[in-house]
């Protein structure tokens, strides 16, 4: 009787740990949008592909106010081949499409640097559209702190 | 059974050394100093260290623009900034010698606006009085600070010190326990400071714009959970020249940039 | 509002190419945050940016409140000749602002 009694208690003690982790999981999903649909609205189903492009992101920002972000893609940056255009997408900023850079054969390099903001820990991803008609990416995540103190100031 | 000695070594580590004899003991050795970046990321030191793409330099900038504009402008006195201001916010703040009043180098600036220049008066923490304050207070930058607290600013340090030590707030702690007592710790995912004022106005990637340190005082202050006094409150000018007396020697670095 | 142009070398050869680099005074407010009294501050964010050299555009970028607050871009562009980089850009208030800058190229 008191060991069926003590193994009930611990099934439902196992349970409840592991409930609030599957909550948080699926909490923290929901948080986190899947940016396949907002890539597809520009790629229209071709490929993408990962290399070429390096986004460079620091791995933890105290401040998600200004973030220093560079993007590079490996590109001769010749009339016949060169990068159209390097976009920027969050996959948790209330806004997901973050910036949208058209260089083009006289750019000589494509590599863009900005400061950007970044409402908490997330995965930042940068895609980049070449004259061949090609896409490539990146994604860098990332890990944001809060503030210690409220300042209302 | 507690040792009489421990009694009192117990007392005098909550009494804090400084309340206790009022003499002038620092907290930090004058060789100890700090400035704020020495605990700021590498993310906010690289920002801070390029001049062009610092963005409270936007603010320098801008100041220059209102330094020479208008009939009455600052330079029609003063002449180039860059060789007039240099060493002057070194000395803030300071006894107005026609008022006796303690004044903020923003005081001043706004001083000089109303009473010589005949100018609309500048609001506190007002784009312009931020760009005009870091305009003049930039020509200090890399010199030592050295503040008077003799003669008529002396009861001014005091009255700064002592809320420097003084417990407020719904956190009930005061200024030393951060800054003098855990300095180099983490306060979560934070570094603390020394609380040093040698880099105002600075940006502040959480307010996203350029502040005073009045601003970063009353920061501090709904930090705690403690009343912010308002923008031009005495008690500001007092604590900033205590803190001026406490970071003596320690460089300008105007305009500074903080998370 | 202050804006800070720097080309990268500054004086470059004919072919080289530079780096550009723009720092513009725009608070680039999200419309995200709240007053003091509770209500939405409308958002307002420098939304396109280009740069022309000598009249030909050579960069341009749509932002967003994803950008920070006084936004800084850094861009590349090869140098030709000699003559005037004129950056413009708009807000979501519909104000316009443009700032020009040098550029001397040896050959």
């Amino acid at each position: 009787m008191k060991r069926l009694q003590r193994r009930g208690f611990l099934a439902c003690l196992a349970s409840v740990i592991a409930l609030p982790a599957a909550w948080s999981t699926g909490a923290r999903a929901q948080q986190l949008r899947p940016l396949e649909p907002i890539l597809g609205a520009l790629t229209k189903g071709v490929p993408v592909r990962t290399g070429r492009v390096t986004l460079d992101l620091p791995q933890l920002a105290d401040n998600g106010n200004a973030v220093l972000l560079k993007v590079s893609v490996e590109s001769p940056m010749s009339a016949t081949d060169h990068v159209k255009s390097i976009h920027l997408f969050s996959n948790r900023n209330p806004v997901a499409e973050m910036a949208n850079f058209y260089l083009g054969p006289r750019a000589g390099r494509a590599q863009i640097v900005t400061r950007v903001r970044l409402a908490g820990s997330q995965t930042v991803t940068a895609l980049a559209v070449l004259s061949d008609g090609t896409f490539w990416m990146d994604s860098a995540p990332i890990v944001v702190t809060l503030s210690s103190c409220m300042d209302e100031s | 059974m507690i040792r009489p000695a421990a009694v009192w070594f117990v007392a005098a580590a909550l009494a804090g050394p400084g309340i206790a004899a009022g003499g002038q003991e620092r907290h930090i050795a004058l060789g100890d100093l700090k400035s704020g970046i020495a605990f700021s990321s590498r993310d906010i030191r690289a920002m801070q260290e390029d001049d062009f793409s610092n963005p409270a330099m936007l603010w320098v900038e801008k100041g220059a623009k209102l330094w020479a504009a208008g009939a009455r402008s600052c330079a029609s006195c003063h002449g180039e900034a860059e060789k007039s201001m240099r060493g002057v916010a070194t000395r803030y703040p300071a006894i107005d010698r026609g008022s006796g009043r303690l004044l903020s180098l923003g005081d001043r600036i706004m001083q000089c606006r109303s009473e010589r220049q005949g100018a609309p008066a500048l609001r506190h923490e007002s784009d312009e009085l931020l760009s005009l304050t870091a305009l003049v207070a930039h020509q200090s930058r890399g010199m030592p600070i050295g503040v008077s607290i003799e003669g008529p600013a002396r009861p001014h340090f005091e009255a700064g010190r002592e809320f420097f030590f003084r417990r407020i707030g719904q956190v009930d702690i005061a200024c030393t326990h951060c800054h003098d007592a855990n300095w180099g710790k983490t306060l979560f995912a934070e570094t603390i400071s020394q609380g040093h004022p040698n880099a105002f106005p600075i940006y502040r990637t959480e307010w996203q714009t350029a502040g005073s340190i009045e601003r970063r005082l009353r920061a501090c202050l709904s930090g705690i959970r403690a009343e912010m006094l308002p923008y031009g409150a005495p008690e500001y000018r007092d604590l900033e020249l205590y803190l001026a007396w406490r970071a003596q020697g320690l460089p300008i670095e105007t305009p500074g940039v903080r998370r | 509002m202050a804006v800070r142009i720097q080309v990268v070398p500054p004086r470059p050869k004919r072919g080289e190419i530079v780096e550009i680099r723009v720092l513009i005074q725009h608070n680039m407010e999200t419309g995200y945050r709240t007053d003091m009294v509770g209500g939405v501050i409308p958002r307002n964010c420098i939304n396109v940016f280009s740069c022309r050299y000598n009249g030909a555009e050579v960069f341009r970028a749509d932002l967003s409140p994803g950008i920070s607050a006084n936004p800084l871009l850094q861009f590349h562009t090869v140098a030709e000749a000699s003559g005037e980089l004129e950056f413009s850009w708009m807000d979501d208030r519909g104000k316009q602002d443009s700032e020009r800058a040098r550029i001397a190229v040896s050959e």
